[in-house]
Formats: C-alpha cells, structure tokens, sequence
C-alpha cells in the first residue's frame, strides 16, 4: 500500500503501469488514481463494496430500468435577449447601459459595414473585383461581440465577421486594398477578397477552410493561459461549419486543456444552400457545449446588447476560470453566401424580406436609439450619405493602385527564400521577359 | 485498430506457475513493441513453458483465454523449437557514428534518448516550450518524453484527446500565439486526418498572411518506417505525400547523434516542420551524443562516405542498408560508393547529390515507401535535368512495391540490401 501512496504524487503516470509493477491479485482491489475536476486533483478510492458505479470513464447513479434520453429539440436551449424586435428593452436589469457614444458607435460601425457590403458587392458584379461576401443581418453579432472583447485579445474568424474588424480600427482603404488585392494588401495580394488580417488589431488572416481555426484557437488559448496576461481568444464560426470533425476536435481540446476561449458560433440558417435541418438533427450548436463539458448559451444574434453581455461574461469568466464557453448566436443570413451565389434558388424572397424588415440588427438598435432622442432624421440622413462617401473615396483610391510586384508571389513561403525558389522567380523573369506582351506587366507594382 | 502497445492483456489463473515470469517478460517486451509481437511473444514462452513441464493435459488446447490467446495444438514428441516461427533478425546492422567532438561532452544514448535529450534541452531553455500528443505525459508509447513531466510540469507536457487533426490544429494556434509547439502523432501512419491542418493551414499560414502570421514554431515529431512487424499501420513511410506542400519542412535522421541535431534545429526554425524518427532505430540505433544543445543545419545532404563509381542516395534506417550495400559493392565488385544521407526531404539539397552524380555517372535511390510517386522519383527527375549528360546508366529507384505495407511479408517487401547490390551490378554493367 505505501508504492500506492506515492501514486498520489505522480500525475500523469499510466495507472496501467502501476497496477503491474505492484503485481496483480485476485479478489477486492484498492487502488488510488488520480483525477482532475474543474482543476482540482482528486483521489477517488475504489471501493467495489459501494453500489455507485466505478467506472474511470464517468461518473453517475446505476439507473435499473431501460431508458433512452431523448434529444430536446422542440423546446430546447432558450434564446436569451435583451431587447425585443422592436427594440425595446425587455428586462432594465439585462440592459448594460452603454453611454451615448458606445452606442452611436455601435450603430455607426454596423451601418457602414453594410455601406461597404453594398458598394464592394456591386463592383464584384461590375468586374472590379473578383468575388465579395456580404454580412447583411450578421451585423450585430460581429459589432456586440467585439465590442464586449480587450483589443488584445486574439480573433480567430470564418469569413463572415468583417465587423469585428471593422469595430477594432481596420480601416476602410485595408478592406478595399486587401478586396482589390493591391499593393497596399498586408496580405500582399496573395488570397481572395475578403481574407482580411491584420497584426495589429489581433485578427488572424482568414482561410477558406472551414473550421480549421477551431482547433487553432484552442491552441492560442492554451499559449495565452500560460503567458499569463489575461488575454482571451475568440474563435467565430458557422453553424455549417460546427459539422466539421475540426470543430469536435477543437470543442474536446479546448475543455480538456482548459483553454481561456470563446466560441461564437453565428447560426444563420444556412451554409451556402443547406438549410440547418440539414445540417444537424440536434438542438443545434448550443446543445452540443454541455456534451463537451463546456458553459454553452443561445443569444439572439440580432440584438447587439444580448450578444454584448454574453460575450462580455464569457471572456470575463473565460479568463478568470480557464475554461471555453460556446455561444451560439441565432442570426439570418440576408445576403447570398457570396457573390457566386443566387440564394433565390433556393430561398423564398418573403423569407428573406421578413428578416431584412421586421428583425434585422441595425434596425433594433435604431429605435432604440431613437427612443431615446439619440438619433433623428436629420443624423440618419446625414450620417448615410458621409459613410457613403468614406467608402466611396477610399473605394476610388483602391482601385487605382498597382497590383503588389510579382517577387512577392515566391517570398514568405518559406521564412527564408530557399535556393530552388530564388531559381525559380529566375526563372520566370527570364520567361516574362522574353513574352513580356503576354503578361500584364503595367498594373503591377516596378 | 490502434494498438496501444502498453496495455498488457491479464489472462485467467489457469497458468498461475508461470505468471510471475510470464508478466516479467510481458512488462519487457510490451516497453519496447507493440501488442501482436508481444502477444506473440508471451504465447511462444508460454508453449515452451508448457511444453517442458510435460503437462500438455493442465493447458485448455485449442481454448481462448479472456484475451483470445489461442494455444497451438502440440503433440508431446515435437519440439517448440521448430515448429514456432523465429522472428527475423533486422535488415540492417545499424553503423553507428563518429563520436562527435565539437559539440561539448557526451554520452551514451540511443535514438529515442536522443529525442528526449533534444526535448529536455528545449523546455530548460525555451519557457514557452510545450510537447503534446497522445500518451506523452507518461513518456510516450516509445518513451520519447519520460521523464519530462515530471521535471518540467504537466502544463507543458501533457496529453490531448485522440484526435490528430486536434492535435496539429492545437499545436498551429499554439505557435501562431507564440509558444514554441512540439505535437507528437503516436505513428506516422495516423498522420492523415491532420492532413488539412498541415497542408492547407500550416504550410500556408505565412504566405497566406503577407507574413503577418506564422506558425514557425512549431514542430511535429512522429516514430516512422518499417519495424519488423508493423505492418499496414506502423510501418509507413509518408514523406513523399509531404514533399508535394511547400511551406513545411521534412526531416529524418539516421542515428541519435543526427536525430538530435536535426530535431533542435526543425524546433529553432522558423517554419513548421515535420521530424519523422525511424521507430526500428530507437533502441537499435546506440551512440554518444552530447548532451549540450546544438544544431545540425537543415537542407544539407550529408556526404558520408565518398566514393567515386556510383552515388547511394537514400535516408533514415535505409542509410544503414545502404553502408552495407556500399562494402558489399567494393568487396565484390570493386566498386566505389559514394552514400548521401538526404536527411531533409523538403527543401532538399539539389546541389549536393547533382555534384555527386556529376562525379560519378551514376544514381541509385532507395527508400521503403512505394516506388510510384515516392521521394525518389522526385530526386531523379531532378537529377536526369540536370546532370543529362553526365549519368552512365538510368538512374535506379530500389523501394517498396506499390502495395500497402504487409505484414508477413516484410521480408520480401523491403528495398533489402540484396535488392540494392543487384541494382548496382545493373547500374556498373549497363
């Protein structure tokens, strides 16, 4: 018994080993082990003289007659709110009574998001770019959910949360310089339009497979825990994309490692064409979190103060408890996937102009605003045509600038330029030279 | 099914004068191979056991213990000896190398102490410094990581779930928010659902990023190659599928004193990179190693034996085939090899093995991973643009068939040394 209580000081030896090395025997084993609850290192005695199940893999009541659990999905995890569709506060207590300022700002970051949406939508159907993603009516989880962050804290995103960069200072000529792919591109023109990053603001660069960043905040989370700064990392995601096996992997790491991280996940009724009742048979995203052993909640992702205080108590707990919470925030894609999509093919236009006109987030906030007398008319008039022309001008500029010079496509492959490359962009400079009609030389940078 | 070669099995008390000696050598073998070679094992010592105590009527013939361990039906009058299969000896004998003298003192290490050698030397130096995977926190499945939690804490030597895609994800973050990541995959043959993070994410990070992000740091470490009795599952060798992505790097040594280096230097780069350690050299492979940290420069193909006739390219456990093959060449034949240790597969060292076959006229590549699409293709394709003029023969490729790993019939699926001998006689008498 003595070998058994130094086990007590071993963590992380294979209980297996122990048990060997001690030898086996017949008959009532005592045995220690050692596990973690919510931190805290336990020893369980196994006592098989207790009627209450043993197992190592869970921990509950026998049950003596057969009994399946049935899944909640008619009445399942509720939606919480702050303000109801026409934006009235619905509980004074839940209303976090943001000043004037805050909530201008709110209202104006997520009104010229949608400014920039219709203006960088329009010029990839005039050609101009080659390809955008709108976020009309995800507005309010980008702009409710970073403004309830610390500006250091880690954005890992899908590609729908342009607010969250746009709230954090990005500013209007990156966008376009990154959507036009120009010299002024801190991605240096190398991906599509609307793979935005930025260092500074602590937004990781965009990619376009889904779900891949799951696991990868969890990991960033992890490195943030044990620098110890009280940073937090937010990793935003589709309901569409929640079906990925990087989801399930990111959702397992992130509770057993104990990882400072909040998932956000923007269910909006569709990934590209699939509807959700295509995409999961369960209670959605939300319910998924408990199964994980993770603090999981249900917003309305259309009301930008529910969406705020859910975050806001979640990177506060987060940080303080080391642990990840899931937030799914129930939203309406209003636009297409993209501009390579026509939703009408397999949407009604009603469908869509109910949530366009009777529940969108902009909208909410306006009356309540304007309920207040913070917001008229006259500033609403105003305040549309001055964002309008922001993104005009700097629409405007975009376009005239070079394309980045062609060096740029074999640099950063490597941290250094290996040989082979450097014989490579050689190689084709010798080629370009010699076919120098062929390629369109003059709109790229000397 | 993946084996978890430390869980040994408990069989029922019917065999209880053998049981002390059987766990004995159950504990013995189960430390060091996986579970078929050792149930294979225990089964043989249990047979003689049984045999030499005569008391053939005591054991259930034919029964299945609680693990399913079949007996084999014996008669009294035949020996064990013949009639149970002997397991071949290896393929190779292992040349170890020089003792290396500007690296500070040493000492005595095999291959997986040299990668734990490399591990301690990075947590003491580096505090951001984290090694994670399936099963490290107790030492790992092939005792890469024993000892480390202990001394270094279990918030940077820890387990994750069973999940690779988790794993290599997890371990991009961690580097991307600035810690020094080491991701163990328990075998190489189960890196493939972190295919998607390492190739379209990792490899990509920098690049897709105009260099605002990076996962430089970190360093994937998984046991490769053929060991034996693998078969399928344990014996794959998957560099050619990495050597397609740029952006990553791939890298294997060939003896502990390599493996260290080259692993200090996959985790002080700036690019994610892959370290595969061949599983067959990790006891086998025995040398001193220092036991200061240092460095052996990646993307440098190490010429190990000059010669002038015909140049042996080839890396991993296939260098020690090569050696052999080499003396085996010059006794015989009177032929001179030149042998390259490649050591980094991608970016790998053009220049080095061009020069080579520049001098010598001719190429032979050997590796265990099928020969379509395997890594030599790629080296002579290289190597026929660029050195046309100066080869003597076609340049032979001597690898593993285009089948799945087998099991039984390892002996004859690998590029052994009489494969590569017979391709040389081709090569001289072209």
């Amino acid at each position: 018994m003595a070998t058994l209580n130094s086990i007590k000081n071993m963590y992380g030896i294979c209980s297996h080993a122990i048990r060997q090395t001690t030898g086996l025997r017949a008959a009532k084993l005592i045995q220690q082990r050692a596990f973690r609850v919510n931190g805290a290192l336990r020893q369980q005695p196994f006592d098989s003289s207790e009627e209450k199940p043993q197992f190592p893999g869970a921990s509950a009541e026998f049950i003596d007659h057969l009994e399946f659990i049935q899944p909640n999905v008619i009445s399942g995890i509720p939606v919480y709110r702050v303000m109801d569709r026409a934006g009235k506060i619905i509980n004074p207590s839940e209303d976090p009574q943001l000043s004037k300022e805050q909530v201008l700002n709110f209202y104006q970051k997520m009104t010229l998001l949608n400014t920039m949406d219709r203006i960088l939508y329009e010029s990839q159907r005039q050609g101009r770019i080659s390809f955008y993603m709108t976020n009309y009516g995800e507005e309010g989880t980008h702009i409710g959910s970073a403004a309830a962050l610390d500006p250091r804290d880690l954005v890992f995103g899908q590609y729908r949360e342009a607010g969250v960069l746009m709230y954090r200072g990005f500013p209007l000529d990156l966008f376009m310089a990154q959507c036009y792919a120009n010299v002024d591109d801190l991605g240096k023109g190398r991906q599509m339009p609307v793979h935005y990053g930025s260092k500074d603001l602590n937004f990781v660069t965009i990619s376009s497979p889904l779900a891949t960043q799951i696991p990868q905040a969890a990991g960033a989370a992890y490195a943030a825990k044990r620098e110890n700064t009280n940073r937090a990392v937010i990793c935003y995601f589709g309901e569409g994309a929640a079906s990925e096996g990087d989801a399930h992997a990111g959702f397992n790491f992130s509770a057993t490692l104990e990882c400072p991280l909040i998932f956000f996940c923007r269910n909006n009724g569709y990934a590209i064409s699939t509807p959700t009742n295509e995409q999961y048979r369960g209670d959605g995203i939300a319910a998924r979190g408990p199964g994980y052993g993770m603090m999981s909640i249900r917003v309305d992702g259309n009301d930008v103060f529910a969406v705020y205080n859910a975050t806001k108590e979640a990177r506060r707990r987060a940080v303080a408890e080391n642990q990840p919470f899931l937030i799914e925030a129930m939203t309406y894609r209003i636009g297409h996937h993209s501009t390579s999509d026509d939703s009408s093919a397999y949407r009604s236009v009603d469908e869509v102009n109910y949530w366009d006109k009777q529940d969108h987030p902009i909208s909410r906030l306006r009356h309540y605003m304007t309920a207040r007398s913070w917001w008229s008319e006259e500033d609403e008039r105003s305040w549309r045509k001055q964002s309008r022309k922001m993104v005009m001008e700097a629409f405007e500029k975009a376009e005239k600038r070079h394309k980045p010079h062609p060096d740029l496509m074999f640099s950063d492959v490597y941290e250094e330029m290996t040989p082979n490359l450097v014989k490579q962009k050689e190689a084709m400079w010798r080629h370009v030279q010699q076919y120098k009609e062929h390629y369109p030389l003059d709109a790229y940078a000397k | 099914m993946r084996l978890n070669p430390l869980t040994p099995p408990t069989v029922s008390t019917n065999y209880s004068p053998f049981r002390v000696k059987r766990d004995a050598v159950i504990i013995i073998f189960f430390l060091f191979s996986p579970l078929t070679t050792a149930m294979a094992a225990a089964a043989r010592f249990l047979l003689r056991g049984a045999v030499s105590k005569a008391s053939i009527a005591n054991v259930n013939v034919g029964a299945q213990s609680s693990f399913g361990i079949t007996l084999l039906r014996l008669s009294p009058n035949c020996s064990s000896k013949t009639k149970t299969q002997r397991r071949n000896a290896a393929h190779f004998t292992y040349h170890p190398d020089p003792v290396p003298t500007e690296y500070g003192p040493t000492t005595k290490m095999n291959l997986f102490q040299s990668v734990t050698s490399a591990l301690d030397n990075t947590l003491a130096s580096d505090p951001t410094a984290v090694i994670f995977g399936e099963d490290v926190a107790f030492g790992g499945v092939f005792r890469c990581t024993v000892g480390l939690r202990d001394k270094y804490g279990k918030d940077r030597v820890f387990n994750t779930p069973l999940c690779e895609q988790g794993i290599v994800g997890f371990g991009i973050g961690a580097a991307v928010a600035g810690a020094t990541a080491i991701a163990e995959i328990q075998f190489a043959d189960y890196i493939y659902p972190a295919f998607d993070q390492i190739v379209n994410e990792a490899a990509k990070y920098r690049y897709r990023s105009g260099n605002l992000f990076d996962c430089g740091n970190l360093t994937i470490r998984a046991p490769w190659g053929c060991v034996g009795h693998g078969s399928l599952y344990h014996s794959q060798s998957p560099e050619a599928f990495f050597a397609h992505c740029p952006g990553i790097k791939v890298v294997i040594p060939r003896g502990p004193v390599q493996c260290k280096g080259l692993l200090l230097s996959c985790i002080a780069d700036q690019n994610p990179c892959i370290f595969f350690e061949p599983k067959i050299l990790y006891r086998a492979a025995v040398e001193q190693v220092p036991t200061e940290a240092y460095t052996i420069p990646l993307s440098q193909a190490e010429v190990i034996q000059e010669g002038s006739d015909v140049t042996l390219v080839a890396w991993g456990t296939q260098i020690h085939v090569l050696r052999e093959v080499a003396n085996m060449a010059q006794e015989k034949l009177g032929v001179s090899c030149e042998l390259i240790d490649l050591q980094t597969i991608l970016p790998w060292d053009t220049e080095t093995v061009c020069k080579s076959v520049a001098k010598t006229g001719r190429l032979l590549i050997s590796h265990e991973a099928p020969i379509t699409g395997g890594f030599a293709a790629e080296i002579s394709s290289t190597v026929q643009e660029q050195c046309f003029l100066n080869l003597e023969a076609p340049i032979a490729r001597v690898c593993g068939y285009d089948t799945p790993f087998p099991h039984i019939f390892e002996p004859f699926y690998i590029p052994d040394k009489w494969k590569c001998f017979d391709a040389i006689k081709k090569l001289i008498s072209y």
